[in-house]
């Protein structure tokens, strides 16, 4: 219990934002009304996503340092999880901007950038099986997981607000702080956020264990 | 000092050995006006001119598929051997950076081929052309240093030249975006205040994207 109270901490923390989430009282806007409840589970997964990404950077950083297969493996189930987070974040934004903005998919600079982080993330994946030799394979995507991530990533979190956007906080829209997100907001919104990236760490964990066990299995029918 | 000695010895023999293997620099050129040509033939243009936004966003997708094919080679063509024996005589930061300066003075050379043809078949709307050319000296230097080291990625694995485009496109998208942006403020013929932001996060994308492949390629160089 000592080493996973984080966990118990994101079983309550998810179990509150479900039920206060869907029952707390919001403020009426017009066009958002009852959606804007959304703000719970939608941005939430961008946070998530930035900071297992970050996580998966640095273990790559580690690894050219000292490479281990542990913390190839870690850094591969980090970024895994950040396109799960990714992919489960555009599906709740795709919802909301239908019921919202009238379209499944607008051309709003920061739909593109999280389309286009998740290619980046999709052709890390593709040069990982490109490889046969482990070592080869783990130096080499360690390396283009930082360039990828040191390259692209700040443009997308400067770009959407130089141009103009229909997400708040960009274009000389108003951020959310600015306006609704009031004090019965903040009350599930900070818990969600840390919520929901405690748990794309515990999946991580998950995911690298399989692996992990996954190797071993491996090593042992091979000898 | 003795680090700008190698980079110029470096840049020196790759132009000493495009000048005498007079193929590849001929195909490129063949290839830019090729391109050209077919983007010309295709809108089967009768005296009429295109519109700015489909002009500049033609341009720039040529140019990107230019460089592209023009800096996939700089690694491939590079025996394992001939690498060995760098590994020998020079320190690997000098070799990326030399290698991203000849791919970008070799990038903007095509790059203004590429832009006496095009206005030559297509008509040049550019209304304020030191900004335009600039800019194309920018992204010259930016696609260089991008594709520099996603080439030496890419030479390492097995099917090199898919991965040349699958892992280079979505790093460049954000510099592309800010390209075509200033781009079209030189076609409309805008002050330069108005693309002083965007050119000096421009600069600012080129030094990190140098300074990354300096840090990181040393460990790719290694295998």
């Amino acid at each position: 219990m000592k080493r996973n109270w984080w966990k118990a901490l994101t079983v309550v923390l998810l179990l509150y934002v479900a039920v206060a989430g869907l029952l707390m009282p919001v403020p009426r806007l017009a066009i958002l009304n009852e959606s804007i409840r959304n703000l719970y589970f939608h941005v939430p997964m961008w946070f998530g996503m930035t900071a297992i990404l970050v996580a998966s950077v640095y273990y790559s950083v580690r690894y050219l340092r000292t490479p281990t297969p542990a913390l190839d493996i870690k850094a591969h189930e980090a970024a895994r999880t950040g396109i799960l987070m990714g992919c489960v974040g555009l599906a709740t934004g795709s919802i909301w901007a239908r019921f919202t903005w009238g379209a499944w998919w607008t051309n709003d600079p920061k739909l593109n950038g999280a389309a286009i982080a998740m290619l980046i993330y999709g052709a890390y994946l593709v040069l990982r099986s490109s490889f046969t030799d482990e070592q080869q394979r783990a130096r080499v995507s360690a390396i283009y997981n930082i360039f990828a991530f040191a390259v692209a990533m700040p443009l997308f979190y400067i770009l959407p607000r130089l141009t103009d956007s229909l997400h708040p906080g960009a274009g000389g829209n108003p951020a959310f702080a600015r306006y609704d997100l009031d004090s019965d907001m903040r009350l599930v919104f900070y818990p969600a956020v840390i919520g929901w990236t405690l748990l794309a760490f515990w999946v991580a964990q998950l995911a690298t264990r399989i692996s992990v066990l996954k190797l071993k299995v491996y090593e042992k029918q091979i000898a | 000092m003795a680090l700008l000695s190698e980079i110029w010895v470096l840049m020196q023999k790759d132009f000493r050995l495009e000048w005498r293997q007079r193929a590849a620099l001929n195909g490129m050129l063949l290839y830019v006006s090729s391109t050209v040509f077919v983007c010309y033939l295709s809108f089967s243009l009768r005296g009429g001119q295109l519109p700015a936004p489909a002009w500049n966003a033609l341009f720039w997708i040529v140019l990107l598929f230019s460089a592209i094919n023009a800096v996939a080679k700089g690694f491939l063509q590079e025996s394992r051997g001939r690498m060995l024996y760098y590994y020998t005589v020079v320190r690997p930061q000098a070799v990326i950076l030399a290698k991203i300066a000849y791919n970008a003075l070799l990038l903007l050379g095509l790059a203004l081929v590429a832009f006496a043809l095009y206005s030559l078949v297509l008509g040049n709307p550019v209304q304020n052309v030191p900004l335009f050319v600039g800019n194309v000296l920018l992204g010259a230097v930016g696609f260089a240093g991008t594709l520099t080291l996603v080439s030496g990625i890419a030479a390492k694995a097995t099917n090199s030249s898919t991965l040349m485009a699958v892992l280079g496109f979505p790093l460049m998208v954000p510099m592309l975006l800010l390209l075509i942006k200033v781009s079209k403020n030189a076609l409309d013929g805008l002050e330069f205040e108005a693309s002083r932001n965007s050119l000096l996060t421009l600069v600012a994308l080129n030094l990190i994207v140098g300074a990354v492949s300096y840090l990181l390629f040393p460990f790719l160089w290694r295998s």
